[in-house]
C-alpha cells in the first residue's frame, strides 16, 4: 500500500508544530500561512480545524501569516486557501485529535476505540473522565512529521463546517479597529514617501530646505540615491512635507509614455514571448464557417479602499515587521534580499489591511518602513502610502486582446478553435525575472534578468487563464503572445487573464448560437459534458427567466456567461439583465455557484456577490490611465467604480455539494458577470461592444454607428 | 501653543494644532481609529464623522472648524453593556467584506436614520452613493442599514 498523499501544503510544512498547538488557557491554536484579505478565511479555517478536532468554536483560535509561528504557505492566491490551507488544517487536526486519543487511552488503559470528545474532554465508554486533550497534549512530541494517515470526518457527520459561521474579525472593524492603520506603537514615528516617478528617473535636485518649510515643523529626510522619505512624530507634518515634495524636486529620465501608447489593441505586434498550448494548429485550414471574436480589456487596478501602510522596527538586530500582504513568508525572503540582511533576522507578521484583490502596494510600503527603520534603529515607522502613489505605483493588471477564431460544423458545432492572447505578464511578484520592490529599485538594485513568466499551466497560467474553454469546441489551440514590455508594472489581479478570455468565449458561444440557429442556454448545455456544469447553467436561466428573453435591439437586453475559475475551482453562471439609452445600467444579477462542499455558506455567497460588483465595475467603468511618467489616474474621479447607485438587486444562489471537495470561490463570478454583461449589452443594442470599459462614449459610437 | 476643544462622543477634548485635518487629531491624539483615511479627497467617505449631526470628511476639515461643536465617531455607538443597533445590523447582514469603508457607512447611516427613520432603498442607496467600497459589499450593506431601521423603530 502506498503512503497517503499529504496535501500540498502539508508536504512543504510536514512539523505538526508548525500548525497546531495546545496552550495553556485550554484552546488550540491553528496556524496558516495564509491571510485575512476580506474573504473571510480565518472564520472559515477555524471551522475546519474546530469540527475535526471535536472543540467549539470558541476553543480554537487561528495564528495567521507569522514567520516565527506558522507554515509557509507561500502567497494567498489564485481561490486556493480553501483548497490547500483547508485540506492541511483538516488532515493535521485529524491526525491530532487521534494522536491525543491513542495517549489518552493509554492513560486510561483503554482502547482509543472506547473513547470518544466531548470538546476537547474524553469520554470513556460515554462516561466523563476527568482528562481533556490539554492533560495529554504535552505527553506528545508535536516535532514530527504528519502523515495524513488518519480518514478526516465524513462530510454528512458535520457539525460546525457547513455553517453559517459570522466572521471573527467584523466586530472589531465595526467599532474603530481591526486594521494595520490602527496600530500604535510607543514612540512610533510616522513616514510619507516621495516616489521615484518610473524606474528610469535619477534624482537630480531635492531641495531639502523647501520641503522643510512646507512641512513648518521637524522632520527628518531619508535620502539614499532615488529613495526619498519623511519621517516625523507627528503624521501631518510628513503628510504636508510629501503634498509639498514633487515641487521642490527634480528627475532626469522619468519615462515619457505618449498618450495612447498603452492601449490594449496596441498589444499585438510588440515584442513578446511565444507560447502555444492545446492542440497543434492544423497545417491546412479546417473547413467551415468560421467565426471571429476580439475583445479587449485596459489596464485595471486594485484601487484598495484605503492606502497600503507597514511598520517596521530594526532593534538589536532583528527586523521586526507588521504588514497586510498576501504571505508573511515571501516577504520575508523579499525583505532579506532586499535589505542584504539574514532571513532568520526578519519577523514579519500579518495584520488586516483594506481589501486586498492580489498583488498590491502591501510589500512595497514593508519594504520602504523596513529600509526607513534600518536608518533609524530601535523605534517603529509607520510607513502610510498616499492615496495618489496608491493609484501610481500599485502593479496594475495587464491590457489584454484575446481574439477567438471558431470554425463550425454543417450542424453549427464549433470543430476548431484557436484563440490569440496578447498580454504583459501577469505576476511579478519580487524575485521574478526583471523584478525588484520599488523600494529596492530606488536604492540601484539590479533585477534578475531573462523572460517574463507567467504561472505555468499546472497553476492555471496567467495571461491564458482560463482560455481552454469548457465546453466541446473540437481542436483546441491557444497562442500566447506574452508581450515583454508593460507599459507599467503589472502583477497579480483578481482572476488574471480569466476575464477577458471568459469574455472572449462567452461572446463567441453566443455568436456561434446565433450562427447555428439555437437558443444561447439551449447551444451552451449542448456542449457541455459535466453534470455539474449543466446544473449551474440551467439553475442561471432558470433564475433569470431566461425562457421569457425578448427579441435583441430594443435597448433591454439579457445576457448569461458560464465559466470554471482556471477550469479546476468553484464553477459560476451568471446572468445580467441591463438597460441601454446613452450608457448601461444594470438592472438585476443573478449567479449561481458549485463550490463542492461549502465551509461557510454564506461567506461564499458574500464572495460570489462581491466578485460580481468587481467584475461589473471592470467592465463598465475602469481603465488606469497611463501617459507620460506612467499612471495618471491617481483618484476617484479620475479611476471611478461601481457605486451604489449603480448596484443592481444581485440574487445568488449555491448549489450544495457537501459530498464533494471544497473550491475555490473568490475569483469564480469576476469573468461570468463582465461576460455576462457584454452579452447582453449585444442583445440591448444588437450590436456587441467589445472594448472594456463598456463606457457612454463606446455606447454612443455603438448606436450612432447603427 | 493654540488649542481648541469639542465635544467627542459626549466628551469633552483639548486638542492642539488646530490647523490639520481633523482626522489626524481624531486618530493620533484622541485614539479614535474609526475614521480612516481613504483618499484626503472627500471623494470615498471612509473618514466621515457627525458633526452636530450632520455628515463630514474627518480627511479635510480643518480641526478647528469643530471647535465648541460635537463630534461623533463609531467609537461612540455602543456602551460596554449594549451594541449599537446600526452596528449589530452590520454584523447580523455581514455586509462587509474587508470592513474597511464600513466606519464612514456606519455614521452616515446614523444621520440617516436620525432624519428619516424609515428610509426607503433609493434614500439610503442617495444616503450613500458618495461612499465607495470595493469589495462589493453593496447589497448587503443597503439590507443592514433597512435592518438598523427596523431595529431602532
Amino acid at each position: 500500500m502506498s503512503e497517503p498523499k499529504l496535501p500540498p501544503s502539508l508536504a512543504a510544512n510536514p512539523l505538526l508544530s508548525r500548525w497546531i498547538a495546545f496552550l495553556p488557557d485550554k484552546t488550540a491554536r491553528i496556524a496558516s500561512g495564509k491571510v485575512e484579505i476580506g474573504q473571510g478565511i480565518v472564520t472559515a479555517l477555524r471551522q475546519i480545524a474546530a469540527e475535526e478536532l471535536d472543540l467549539d468554536l470558541q476553543k480554537v483560535t487561528l495564528a495567521s501569516g507569522d514567520t516565527e509561528i506558522g507554515p509557509d504557505e507561500n502567497y494567498t492566491t489564485s481561490s486556493l486557501s480553501i483548497m490547500a490551507s483547508g485540506a492541511a488544517i483538516r488532515a493535521i487536526a485529524s491526525e491530532a485529535r487521534s494522536l491525543l486519543m491513542e495517549r489518552a487511552a493509554l492513560r486510561l488503559n483503554c482502547s482509543p476505540e472506547d473513547l470518544k470528545v466531548s470538546n476537547g474532554a474524553f469520554l470513556q465508554n460515554g462516561e466523563a473522565t476527568d482528562i481533556d486533550y490539554w492533560d495529554v497534549a504535552s505527553e506528545i512530541d508535536w516535532q514530527r512529521n504528519a502523515t495524513a494517515s488518519k480518514a478526516p470526518k465524513a462530510s454528512n457527520t458535520y457539525k460546525i463546517v457547513g455553517k453559517n459561521i459570522p466572521r471573527d474579525d467584523l466586530p472589531k472593524k465595526v467599532n474603530g479597529g481591526g486594521f494595520i492603520h490602527d496600530r500604535s506603537e510607543t514612540g512610533m514615528l510616522h513616514a510619507r514617501m516621495l516616489r521615484q516617478p518610473s524606474p528610469s528617473a535619477q534624482l537630480s535636485f531635492l531641495d531639502q530646505e523647501a520641503i522643510k518649510r512646507a512641512a513648518a515643523g521637524e522632520i527628518q529626510i531619508i535620502q539614499k540615491r532615488n529613495f526619498i522619505a519623511f519621517v516625523a512624530e507627528e503624521e501631518w507634518l510628513v503628510e504636508k512635507a510629501a503634498r509639498a515634495a514633487s515641487n521642490h524636486v527634480t528627475w532626469t529620465g522619468t519615462s515619457n509614455i505618449p498618450r495612447g501608447a498603452a492601449d490594449a489593441r496596441k498589444l499585438p505586434g510588440k515584442a513578446a514571448v511565444e507560447h502555444f498550448y492545446g492542440d497543434p494548429e492544423p497545417i491546412s485550414p479546417t473547413i467551415g464557417k468560421s467565426l471571429r471574436v476580439s475583445v479587449t480589456r485596459p489596464y485595471v487596478a486594485h484601487a484598495s479602499i484605503g492606502p497600503s501602510v507597514a511598520l517596521a522596527r530594526w532593534k538589536d538586530s532583528k527586523l521586526d515587521i507588521w504588514s497586510h500582504g498576501q504571505g508573511m513568508h515571501p516577504l520575508r525572503r523579499n525583505l532579506a534580499l532586499a535589505l542584504n540582511i539574514d532571513e532568520a533576522s526578519i519577523h514579519a507578521r500579518h495584520s488586516d489591511g483594506p481589501g486586498c484583490y492580489g498583488h498590491n502596494g502591501a510589500d512595497d510600503a514593508a519594504l520602504d518602513a523596513a529600509i526607513i527603520a534600518l536608518e533609524i534603529p530601535n523605534t517603529w515607522i509607520r510607513m502610510q502610502w498616499q492615496r495618489e502613489e496608491e493609484f501610481a505605483f500599485e502593479p496594475v493588471g495587464p491590457a489584454m486582446q484575446v481574439d477567438i477564431e471558431a470554425v463550425l460544423d454543417a450542424n453549427g458545432n464549433p470543430i476548431d478553435w484557436k484563440t490569440d492572447i496578447w498580454s504583459p505578464v501577469h505576476v511579478q511578484r519580487p524575485g521574478a525575472a526583471g523584478v525588484v520592490m520599488l523600494g529596492a529599485q530606488s536604492l540601484g538594485a539590479v533585477a534578475p534578468g531573462g523572460d517574463p513568466a507567467d504561472p505555468p499551466p499546472e497553476r492555471g497560467y496567467g495571461g491564458p487563464r482560463n482560455a481552454f474553454p469548457a465546453y466541446k469546441v473540437g481542436q483546441t489551440h491557444i497562442h500566447h503572445h506574452l508581450i515583454r514590455e508593460p507599459a507599467v508594472r503589472t502583477s497579480a489581479l483578481r482572476g488574471l487573464g480569466a476575464l477577458p478570455n471568459v469574455c472572449a468565449i462567452e461572446r463567441m458561444m453566443d455568436l456561434a448560437a446565433l450562427e447555428a440557429g439555437k437558443d444561447p442556454v439551449e447551444y451552451r448545455l449542448s456542449l457541455l459534458n459535466d453534470d455539474r456544469a449543466r446544473s449551474v447553467l440551467q439553475r442561471t436561466s432558470e433564475l433569470c427567466d431566461w425562457s421569457k428573453r425578448g427579441t435583441s435591439g430594443t435597448g433591454k437586453g439579457l445576457g448569461i456567461a458560464y465559466s470554471r475559475y482556471k477550469n479546476i475551482a468553484a464553477m459560476a453562471g451568471v446572468a445580467v439583465a441591463v438597460t441601454v439609452e446613452e450608457e448601461i445600467r444594470l438592472e438585476q444579477i443573478w449567479a449561481v455557484a458549485d463550490a463542492g462542499l461549502a465551509i461557510n455558506p454564506d461567506g461564499i455567497l458574500n464572495q460570489l456577490e462581491g466578485g460580481c460588483v468587481q467584475g461589473a465595475s471592470w467592465a463598465l467603468k475602469e481603465e488606469v490611465k497611463i501617459e507620460g511618467a506612467g499612471i495618471i489616474s491617481t483618484d476617484w474621479d479620475s479611476y471611478p467604480i461601481l457605486r451604489f447607485s449603480e448596484i443592481p438587486e444581485i440574487n445568488v444562489e449555491l448549489i450544495s455539494r457537501p459530498d464533494d471537495v471544497s473550491l475555490g470561490v473568490g475569483e469564480c463570478t469576476v469573468g461570468p458577470t463582465a461576460a455576462a454583461i457584454m452579452n447582453a449589452v449585444a442583445h440591448a443594442l444588437g450590436e456587441p461592444i467589445l472594448d472594456m470599459p463598456l463606457t457612454r462614449e463606446r455606447v454612443m459610437a455603438s448606436i450612432l454607428k447603427n | 501653543m493654540e488649542k481648541i476643544s469639542f465635544t467627542l462622543n459626549g466628551k469633552e477634548v483639548e486638542v492642539t494644532e488646530p490647523d490639520r485635518p481633523l482626522i489626524y487629531a481624531l486618530r493620533n491624539d484622541c485614539n479614535v481609529k474609526s475614521v480612516r483615511y481613504g483618499c484626503g479627497l472627500e471623494q470615498c467617505g471612509c473618514c466621515v464623522v457627525l458633526i452636530n449631526g450632520s455628515k463630514q470628511y474627518a480627511c479635510t476639515l480643518p480641526t478647528h472648524a469643530v471647535a465648541n461643536k460635537s463630534v461623533e465617531t463609531v467609537e461612540g455607538l455602543s456602551t460596554s453593556e449594549e451594541i449599537h443597533p446600526i452596528q449589530q445590523a452590520f454584523l447580523d447582514e455581514q455586509a462587509g467584506q474587508c470592513g474597511y469603508c464600513l466606519s464612514g457607512m456606519i455614521m452616515a447611516t446614523k444621520g440617516l436614520l436620525a432624519r428619516n427613520s424609515k428610509p426607503t432603498r433609493a434614500e439610503i442607496v442617495d444616503a450613500l452613493d458618495n461612499h465607495l467600497c470595493r469589495c462589493g459589499a453593496h447589497s448587503r450593506i443597503i439590507r443592514a442599514v433597512q435592518r438598523a431601521s427596523d431595529l431602532m423603530s
